[in-house]
């Protein structure tokens, strides 16, 4: 804990949570600890800087970062205080919205997620009956037979992307049945998904500017605005598109407005449980005991599914923007100042969860976790992420008791998907 | 005496109140439930299925929800207009004009016998 300070690490607050990231974290000065610095994500050296926040500087104001000044949340009872107080901590696109790092003037795109109450309320409920109880229902053979197709057609006794060929595949499936997208074209969703999400400046990543992002963007919009005006036409039908088109609080949106609502539901309607696929066996891979309790005892497998969701956090933050003056634990925050939930803390939070650093899929109360948000914009889809989840492992576990990991995951450039591009595994021939 | 795995006061009056819990699927599950416990309390502690309370009583998340039995909603009451509760039953998704979430139902002497039914899914 007391490692040698890093005499470089003063220089600059993103250039400090560099270098040797557990010494580090517990030397720089407090001040200068800037948690947005995506590649703490990508390297996957977070945990200490967020350790050390919780413990000596819990309501973290960070006065610089290449997002500007913010606050960093990092309890989950802190959290929880700011998720129920929309009032105060508005998700208002005008203000800022939801993300740490402002989508450009002119061409931010709204949505409901970037709204606070009552448009929020009314297009939220157009959208929530798809991932209602009885339609979940409705769905899960088609889910089940999906999964069971894709598994089987896995290759045995070689290494292949897990990513690519389980995470992607069946989120991306279930994606088109919900906007009833043609499905040979379903990895044109995919494509979207990370074009909305990405970090611009990662190397990898899709498109490499704003413009390019909204130009991108727009393609998605005029391809799903054919199929929304031929859904108008129709009949309301149980689609996402159909849902938008008959909805009285969606059905005339401006086109920037559009775009976001489209990037919302495709991103929240796949990528999320997209990281939770490929994060949970990486965390299974790296506990062997509880994937030996799961292989023993494939009941344990709902509890689990909550426990993944809480262990990969798919959502590093969510950020709000105060409203008006107000204290969090003694902390006064200024009306129009930038606070963000750090989820990926708050689910590590040993103040809130026992034992936090482990994954543990017996634990007593493994849906008390951050990883959906709670309060008004409490994850939409958190039952069809979890059913998803819970075929997977369900058909997984007869079929291949054994998949064997091999390789490091390679993991997102991004400070709020929790993404894991590609993780290399074999099916033991 | 305390509860064991509660750790909670439990009262040794003779009028310890009961509350029904029945599931979505008919089956009803009676248990004492301490005065000035949640009713969603009273569901986690005694392992009743169809009460998820995701959020732990913060009134965050709508998966304690119940329909209160009609007979029992005069004294139960509504949530109030504007309240957080409303908000959060607002987004449930297969909300009636008897829901509350039961983690805002604190037991009382005169709720003995409150019965509340589990809706299809905590969502």
């Amino acid at each position: 804990m007391n490692a040698p300070v890093n005499a470089q690490a003063a220089a600059c607050p993103v250039a400090a949570t560099r270098g040797d990231p557990a010494a580090n974290a517990w030397t720089i000065p407090l001040e200068q600890i800037d948690v947005s610095d995506p590649q703490l994500y990508q390297d996957d050296t977070w945990y200490p800087y967020f350790e050390r926040l919780r413990r000596e500087d819990p309501i973290h104001r960070c006065a610089d970062s290449r997002y500007g000044p913010y606050w960093a949340i990092t309890r989950y009872k802190d959290i929880m205080h700011v998720e129920v107080n929309h009032g105060t901590y508005s998700s208002a696109s005008e203000l800022g919205g939801i993300q740490i790092e402002e989508q450009p003037k002119g061409m931010e795109r709204p949505s409901f997620i970037r709204m606070d109450p009552p448009k929020h309320d009314d297009q939220r409920k157009v959208v929530s009956p798809i991932v209602a109880p009885g339609n979940l229902a409705n769905m899960e053979p088609l889910i089940r037979e999906r999964t069971q197709r894709v598994l089987d057609e896995l290759p045995r006794g070689e290494v292949f992307d897990w990513v690519d060929r389980v995470s992607i595949e069946l989120t991306t499936m279930m994606l088109a049945t919900l906007f009833d997208f043609p499905f040979e074209e379903r990895r044109k969703l995919t494509y979207w998904s990370d074009v909305a999400i990405c970090n611009v400046n990662a190397p990898d990543a899709p498109v490499h500017s704003e413009q390019e992002r909204f130009a991108e963007l727009k393609v998605m919009a005029d391809v799903m605005a054919g199929l929304f005006a031929e859904r108008q036409k129709g009949p309301r039908k149980f689609d996402l598109l159909s849902m938008l088109a008959h909805g009285t609080a969606t059905r005339e949106m401006p086109l920037r407005e559009w775009m976001g609502t489209l990037g919302l539901l495709i991103v929240g309607g796949n990528d999320t449980t997209r990281n939770s696929m490929s994060g949970g066996l990486w965390a299974l891979h790296h506990h062997p005991d509880e994937y030996r309790k799961l292989r023993e005892n494939p009941a344990l497998i709902p509890g689990m599914v909550s426990e993944i969701i809480r262990y990969v956090t798919p959502v590093i933050h969510m950020r709000r923007t105060a409203t008006q003056d107000a204290e969090i634990d003694g902390r006064l925050i200024r009306q129009g100042d930038k606070v963000v939930m750090w989820y990926v803390s708050g689910n590590r939070d040993p103040e809130a969860i026992e034992e936090p650093d482990r994954f543990i899929i017996d634990r007593a109360r493994p849906r008390q976790h951050l990883s959906f948000g709670f309060g008004v914009h409490r994850c939409v889809g958190n039952r069809l992420a979890e059913l998803q989840l819970r075929i997977l492992w369900e058909e997984l576990l007869p079929r291949y008791p054994v998949i064997e990991v091999m390789g490091e995951p390679q993991r997102v450039y991004s400070n709020f998907i929790h993404g894991i591009r590609s993780l290399p595994v074999r099916i033991p021939a | 005496m305390l509860d064991p795995r509660t750790g909670r006061l439990i009262s040794q009056g003779r009028n310890m109140p009961k509350v029904t819990y029945i599931e979505h699927n008919g089956t009803p599950h009676s248990v004492d439930v301490p005065v000035g416990t949640s009713v969603m309390r009273g569901a986690v502690d005694n392992n009743i299925p169809g009460i998820d309370a995701d959020c732990g009583g913060e009134c965050a998340c709508a998966t304690c929800h119940v329909y209160v039995d009609a007979a029992w909603l005069p004294k139960i009451g509504l949530p109030e207009q504007g309240s957080q509760e409303g908000a959060m039953l607002s987004f449930a998704a297969v909300a009636q004009p008897d829901s509350r979430l039961s983690c805002q139902i604190t037991m009382r002497e005169d709720l003995d016998g409150l019965v509340v039914r589990m809706p299809e899914g905590q969502h």
